[in-house]
């Protein structure tokens, strides 16, 4: 299906009922048409408004991967929508390296519907814990109270270990260790202790 | 300096066969070593100085922040997921529980979108009662801010002055909506009740008495010694890493970038107002803390304006499909009883489609997206959190500064662990 | 047939009168003083802790209860306060710091979500902090305010005041968690976190 649209990648285009453009993308050539959105003369998105997921109430149809995206300078804002199969593996590549705010936004997106961002540096559980054992609780098969009783839910709650022991008297940094991010974990048993991992430098806007 | 090898049987987890917590070594003699040390400290959830519960995890040197890691979701309460269970309007008081500093902010945020939505448009005098309410919520977020900032960095009489402007907020909060922090103000297509007599004299006496206090707590901290050393240098963002992060509001502008949602996308006739952006140049703590102070004055003037120019008319729009009908009409008219019946049985059903409205919350662009399918309640409310995306920051704010520090930076922020963890 | 009657003790208050006097002003003396310096540990999660903050700011200032002194620590803190809603994630971090209170020490829950879940009858809130915690004091309202939080302390004190330390039944005992890990039977956490009201209906999509 060919579009009208300059963005690489895309399928189809409308527009929203506040009469912003939408955009949808292959999800193979996601990581490409946002690039070209960020990067192109004329184009210049260099805001992430906002990163977020929807799945409709009709099973039948996709789940969308949702990016809202501003051109501060040119004063322009674009949606950007991948759709997703809720057969096929739920899965589209990172937009991290591009904006650094979408780090929280991929994390919560992904723990709240189960889409993995292939490429993001720590996915990990952000608004539930990492143990959580019901599911992905923004999915349209996920009951609002809850997969479990009430009772087994505090009991779960009450057995998460929530902190590691930090005392410096017994550096148990192996009970920490559970808690720490991977990368800090593998820095840690590296013994690179103190070294700061450069930040990849933010693009100038 | 020595080299220490960290061996850790990270395939097990740190415990031993009895289940208690396994104490691994770190040096080769067995004995801890303070100089070369890092330590782990855990700051929060419940935590004075953490603004809510936010938990923090910070690897020191020393006093100085090595890495710091936010840990969220201590108050996620699925409020996007009870959207998608209940009606519109009864989505309006779920709003006031996100950013509990400003309720009316974000109930106008959630109405302007389902408006949008529903291709609604509001009355004159709706507009400037809800620009009212709007910078009224930006006052009270920012007095909190200065409060409870005052009190993280030692001086805790401005907490009291802070407050006491915020009772005098409450007191019209309440006089109109009823309520004095979980106001539910709007209603799809308007508000729950129109402004009763006298709010406008109080409402007047107040920006007429509001600038003093500023003055007051601008003569005690903004040229204090121990504020300014506090706050100068700390926690400074670039204006390209802020537009990176993502950041709005306060954040983004003390940073240089000149982005304010009621300038650049103007809504409720904000165009029409007259008030400036306050832009910061350094982007550290001391920046942001004139920015919010100065923002205050400017709310007082749009304030002064909005009650000058309020017009007669009816709050309501005058669609009976989406707004109830009054009572006597209900009671004595067939076709006001149906629609009062349908719409409180049924309620309001949405067209096909999707919207998204950003507005200036005091915290920054919080934005309510909505997707319908035709029926009376949403597929999807996803509400666009400024603090969440500004919080991200925080990481990248705190390396390299002491463990005081990272508690102004913290504070600058200016989050509200509501509308982070929603 | 002998008949032996049994007698038990029912109040460990002595029937002596001296002595009886001296606990009443012993009971007296000590139930005061802790009431009326509660320092609270202000668990203080969403709304109701900008509402408990209210309370101490200077138009309603609790300061003149006794409270002003605010524990943040558990380890010096008499009431534990739980102003506002308490997400699953949270509930290991409550209980925590209600172990490490010393005793005595009682609890007050603040406002509906701390008490019953409130508006958020899902899969994140707990139905109620006492699921969790024993609650002595429990302050409706969303939030409730000031008037109706110092309403609640000052039922505290009344509480306390009817206390003894004589009376093995009136006096404050340590409440551990069961073997399960949980402060009650299952049965009874289900029951009491049952929908009821509107919550009933308010569950189905669309």
């Amino acid at each position: 299906m060919t579009s009208s649209s300059p963005v690489p990648g895309a399928l189809r285009t409308e527009v929203a009922r506040d009469g912003e453009t939408i955009v949808f993308v292959a999800a193979d050539r996601l990581l490409e048409a946002m690039t070209w959105l960020k990067e192109t003369p004329g184009q210049e998105f260099e805001y992430l408004v906002d990163v977020t997921a929807v799945e409709f109430r009709d099973r039948e149809r996709p789940l969308e991967v949702v990016y809202f995206l501003r051109s501060l300078k040119r004063r322009a804002d674009i949606r950007i929508k991948v759709e997703l199969p809720a057969t096929a593996e739920l899965a589209v590549d990172s937009v991290w390296g591009l904006w650094r705010g979408a780090d929280w936004l991929e994390r919560e997106v992904f723990d709240m519907f189960g889409i993995t961002f292939r490429g993001h540096p720590d996915l990990r559980r952000i608004l539930m814990w990492e143990t959580y054992a019901e599911g992905y609780p923004l999915r349209k098969s996920f009951p609002l109270r809850g997969r479990f009783s009430r009772a087994e839910q505090v009991r779960q709650a009450l057995n998460i270990n929530p902190e590691a022991n930090y005392s410096l008297e017994e550096l148990s940094i192996a009970e920490a260790a559970g808690d720490l991010p991977d990368d800090m974990r593998d820095r840690l048993r590296r013994g690179e202790r103190g070294v700061i991992p450069e930040p990849p430098p933010p693009t100038a806007a | 300096m020595s080299k220490r090898t960290v061996e850790l049987e990270l395939a097990t987890p740190g415990v031993d066969a009895e289940g208690r917590p396994a104490r691994v070594p770190l040096t080769a003699s067995g004995e801890p070593s303070l100089a070369e040390e890092h330590m782990l400290v855990n700051i929060g959830p419940q935590h004075p100085a953490t603004h809510g519960v936010l938990r923090l995890v910070v690897e020191l040197d020393g006093e100085t922040v090595v890495r710091c890691i936010p840990h969220l979701g201590y108050l996620h309460s699925g409020f996007e997921k009870l959207g998608e269970y209940r009606h519109y309007n009864q989505i309006i008081p779920l709003t006031d529980r996100t950013d509990y500093l400003s309720p009316m902010s974000n109930n106008v945020g959630f109405a302007l979108a389902a408006e949008k939505l529903m291709g609604i448009e509001i009355t004159p005098r709706c507009t400037v009662l809800r620009v009212i309410a709007c910078e009224m919520s930006r006052i009270i977020s920012h007095m909190v801010w200065l409060g409870t900032t005052s009190i993280d960095l030692g001086a805790f009489t401005p907490f009291l002055w802070a407050f006491q402007e915020r009772e005098r907020i409450y007191d019209l909060q309440e006089m109109w909506t009823g309520a004095r922090l979980t106001t539910s103000l709007t209603r799809v297509g308007g508000l729950m009740a129109d402004i009763p007599d006298g709010f406008v004299e109080k409402l007047r006496h107040f920006t007429q008495t509001f600038p003093k206090t500023l003055a007051e707590i601008d003569r005690v901290l903004t040229r204090n010694a121990v504020w300014a050393g506090r706050t100068q240098g700390v926690g400074t963002l670039t204006a390209a890493e802020a537009i990176n992060y993502s950041l709005s509001g306060p954040m983004l502008r003390a940073s240089g970038v000149a982005y304010d949602v009621r300038k650049d996308k103007p809504y409720l006739g904000y165009e029409t107002y007259d008030f400036d952006v306050i832009v910061g140049e350094h982007g550290d703590v001391f920046d942001r803390y004139l920015l919010r102070l100065e923002e205050c004055h400017q709310s007082n003037r749009i304030l002064q304006q909005a009650v000058d120019r309020l017009p007669d008319g009816p709050i309501n729009v005058d669609d009976p499909r989406v707004i109830l009908p009054s009572k006597t009409r209900a009671m004595s008219d067939m076709e006001a009883m149906i629609f009062h019946f349908k719409q409180v049985m049924e309620g309001v059903k949405a067209p096909v489609g999707e919207a998204y409205v950003g507005i200036e919350n005091p915290k920054g662009e919080l934005g309510t997206y909505l997707v319908s399918d035709g029926t009376a309640k949403p597929v999807r409310w996803r509400i666009r959190p400024p603090s969440f995306i500004n919080l991200s920051a925080l990481p990248r704010m705190a390396e390299g500064h002491l463990l005081s520090d990272l508690i102004a930076i913290n504070a600058s922020v200016d989050i509200v662990m509501g509308e982070v963890d929603r | 047939m002998k008949h032996v009657a049994e007698t038990k003790e029912i109040s460990g208050q002595s029937p002596n009168y001296l002595v009886a006097k001296f606990q009443d002003l012993v009971n007296w003396a000590v139930n005061s003083s802790r009431a009326n310096s509660l320092w609270p540990m202000p668990f203080g999660t969403a709304c109701c802790a900008i509402e408990f903050m209210a309370t101490a700011a200077s138009r309603f200032d609790f300061a003149r209860f006794g409270m002003e002194r605010q524990a943040f620590s558990p380890r010096q803190a008499d009431v534990l306060i739980c102003a506002g809603r308490l997400p699953f994630k949270l509930a290991p971090v409550i209980r925590r710091i209600y172990d490490q209170m010393p005793q005595p020490k009682w609890v007050i829950s603040m406002g509906a979500c701390a008490s019953t879940g409130g508006v958020f009858d899902n899969y994140a809130m707990v139905q109620g902090i006492d699921t969790i915690v024993p609650v002595d004091v429990y302050v409706p309202g969303c939030p409730p305010r000031p008037e109706g939080l110092l309403y609640g302390i000052l039922l505290l004190h009344k509480k306390i005041k009817g206390e003894s330390l004589f009376d093995a039944v009136k006096r404050r005992e340590e409440q551990p968690l069961d073997d399960k890990g949980l402060r009650l039977p299952p049965e009874t956490i289900d029951e009491i976190s049952e929908p009821f009201g509107n919550s009933v209906h308010q569950f189905r999509s669309s």
